[in-house]
């Protein structure tokens, strides 16, 4: 009927299916909600001098200094994280106190990774302070070419540059505008509405 | 070697072609300005002039009936063949990230289920979670299982949408009137239950907004049985049909290297074959307990992604049978006054009611420092919430991962090398939604 089969499929496998070999190929391999793993398996690479520390949920959370940004988040692909499922960027300008380890000097910016790991069900999250004076990440791009819209929407919102992206533009807003809207101190903004009953000048 | 009106002209070898025409030839992302990321060849020895008359380069959209809103793709074309191209986004976007930045806990949810205007309940249960997470709250059973029976009716008004849309897309406009007919019917239960067909704000932090309207077993049995005999007819009018067939079979292939380097996820992700999806991979709420099984692709094409849709429908109404059965009874809500209001009649009767429904609806209440990253299995794919809190009784900061934005650089690697006739039902089959994809 379809040429998708379905399949009761168990957690532990990414088995990337080899395209072409049969509609029937992917069968029903017996493995019920008990195989699934606990969320949030340890399968943080060792990365001596980098902090760390747990977050809301039991998430690991490392703090890679920005030079060795790039080579962290190497690392945690050759450790199985095969998916960067999101990276955004975060003004701090107004919570400069925020609560970090001892060892990592609180910036203005933060650059913050979300990594997948489908084989391991884990997810780790990666927090790179970025100065306000050099506003300058190296991109991830070639590690994970599906960070490409997601470090251009950094860049648009904050103003936060990735060295080695290949297209660095304005992605939501408009080519021409002035200003990254999501820096807290960039204005909300209003538009007058001029309402019909609205008294006149005086 | 032979003679034109242009001299002699002969086949040099491949290694003698200028870097930027390899990359026009084997990349699929059209990116303008164009970056020299490969230096050209210093020695000037060869000097071929690009002949860029060969390809053209023309705007589908922002405004046209299968870009699902206002996408805007920019495609590069040899002939008929698609080479590359670009996603141009942004149309959409209001600043939403920016306005949960002003808005209260309690009044978010209102902001964020406007993101994915076609499964606005996913939106609000990943706010939810994440500020539920970052509370510590316990969810009483019957939110949890309330919760599960929305987001699963979702998922099949979701998918009904797809199916209408899609095929309006390759031209059967009976699939299209079929999808809406059932959606339709999905949306009215949304109605009785939320008082919205969408743009709920049921799904709450700390529970749902209400209970179950009396009598919902019959409405969500009626619609169970419904979609069910319905998905048959799809079946009889698309799946077996050879001119559809013809149309989404091998077209818009993506490889399961690609999907997962591009972070797509969803029916995409599903369709090359990878097993992904988090109601059974990183299980919230208590999709444990249910069972369903994960639809799964093998050659990641248009009518593999259909065929995953059509079955996650089947699969769907499967979990809804068992919340059904399963629903427990209890509080709707957490009991914790100072998250979830009292109700409506309380307020009348006593004081204190009155005190904390006045401080909820005025100030919100507070959320605890610290940062949290939620993530559900919506109809498109994994939709993560970023919320950072500084203590206060607003975010600090919200940034939604939405499925569509992320899908949508898969755009190019499916069009590449395909006709430009086919890029309709490609980028349908993407399922992109405008709203969440500029926020």
């Amino acid at each position: 009927m379809t040429a998708t089969g379905t399949g009761t499929t168990g957690t532990g496998t990414t088995g990337t299916g080899s395209a072409g070999t049969g509609a029937a190929e992917t069968g029903a391999n017996e493995a019920g909600p008990e195989t699934v793993p606990a969320a949030g398996g340890n399968r943080v690479p060792e990365l001596p001098g980098v902090a760390r520390a747990t977050s809301n949920g039991g998430q690991q959370v490392v703090f890679p200094r920005r030079e060795e940004y790039h080579e962290v988040v190497a690392a945690f692909k050759d450790a199985g994280y095969e998916m960067l499922s999101d990276l955004c960027g975060i003004d701090y300008l107004l919570d400069m106190n925020r609560p970090l380890p001892d060892e990592v000097s609180p910036e203005r910016f933060e650059v913050v990774v979300n990594l997948l790991s489908l084989s391991g069900c884990s997810r780790a999250r990666l927090r790179v302070q970025v100065p306000e004076s050099d506003l300058l990440v190296d991109s991830v791009w070639d590690l994970y070419p599906g960070v490409e819209a997601m470090e251009r929407e950094a860049y648009d919102m904050f103003g936060i540059r990735f060295a080695g992206h290949p297209d660095l533009t304005r992605i939501l807003m408009p080519e021409d505008w002035e200003g990254h809207p999501l820096r807290k101190d960039y204005g909300v903004g209003r538009v007058p509405v001029q309402f019909k009953e609205a008294p006149g000048p005086r | 070697m032979t003679d034109t009106s242009e001299g002699a002209q002969e086949l040099s070898a491949r290694r003698a072609t200028r870097p930027d025409e390899l990359r026009r030839e084997s990349g699929a992302v059209l990116r303008l300005p164009e970056v020299p990321a490969i230096p050209a060849p210093a020695s000037g020895d060869i000097d071929v002039e690009a002949p860029d008359d060969e390809t053209m380069i023309i705007n589908m959209g922002p405004q046209h009936p299968s870009t699902h809103g206002v996408l805007r793709i920019m495609m590069e074309l040899d002939g008929e063949t698609v080479l590359r191209t670009k996603p141009v986004i942004g149309y959409l976007h209001t600043g939403m990230e920016k306005t949960a930045e002003e808005l209260t806990y309690v009044q978010g949810a209102t902001n964020v289920t406007r993101m994915d205007y076609l499964s606005p309940l996913n939106n609000e249960l990943a706010w939810s979670l994440a500020v539920e997470t970052l509370l510590g709250v316990e969810l009483p059973p019957r939110a949890i299982w309330v919760r599960m029976l929305l987001s699963e009716l979702q998922r099949m008004s979701s998918h009904l949408m797809w199916l209408a849309t899609n095929g309006m897309d390759v031209g059967s406009t009976t699939m299209m009137i079929f999808g809406f007919r059932e959606r339709e019917m999905v949306l009215a239960f949304f109605e009785k239950t939320t008082g919205l067909r969408m743009n709920h704000n049921f799904i709450r932090p700390g529970g749902t907004a209400a209970d179950l309207p009396d009598g919902w077993e019959d409405d969500v049995e009626l619609i169970c049985d419904t979609v069910q005999a319905r998905l048959d007819d799809y079946d009889e009018l698309l799946t077996g049909q050879p001119i559809f067939r013809e149309r989404m079979e091998g077209v818009g292939v993506i490889t399961a290297e690609e999907a997962l380097a591009l972070s797509a996820t969803g029916p995409i992700l599903r369709s090359t074959g990878i097993p992904w999806d988090l109601r059974r991979s990183m299980p919230y709420l208590a999709y444990d307990q249910v069972d369903f099984d994960v639809i799964v692709g093998t050659y990641g094409d248009n009518f593999d992604r259909y065929a995953i849709r059509i079955n996650e429908i089947r699969e769907s109404i499967r979990i809804v049978r068992q919340v059904m059965e399963m629903m427990p009874e209890g509080d709707y809500r957490v009991q914790d006054k100072k998250v979830t209001p009292p109700p409506r009649a309380r307020i009348d009767e006593s004081m204190e009611a009155l005190i904390h429904h006045f401080k909820i609806s005025t100030e919100g209440f507070k959320v605890p420092v610290g940062e949290v990253y939620a993530a559900v299995e919506s109809p498109r794919g994994e939709l993560g919430c970023y919320l950072v809190a500084d203590g206060t009784a607003k975010p600090y900061r919200l940034h939604v991962r939405a499925p569509s934005f992320v899908n949508l650089q898969s755009v190019p690697v499916m069009l590449h090398g395909g006709l430009v006739a086919d890029a309709v039902a490609t980028i349908s089959s993407v399922d992109p939604v405008m709203g969440e994809v500029d926020r």
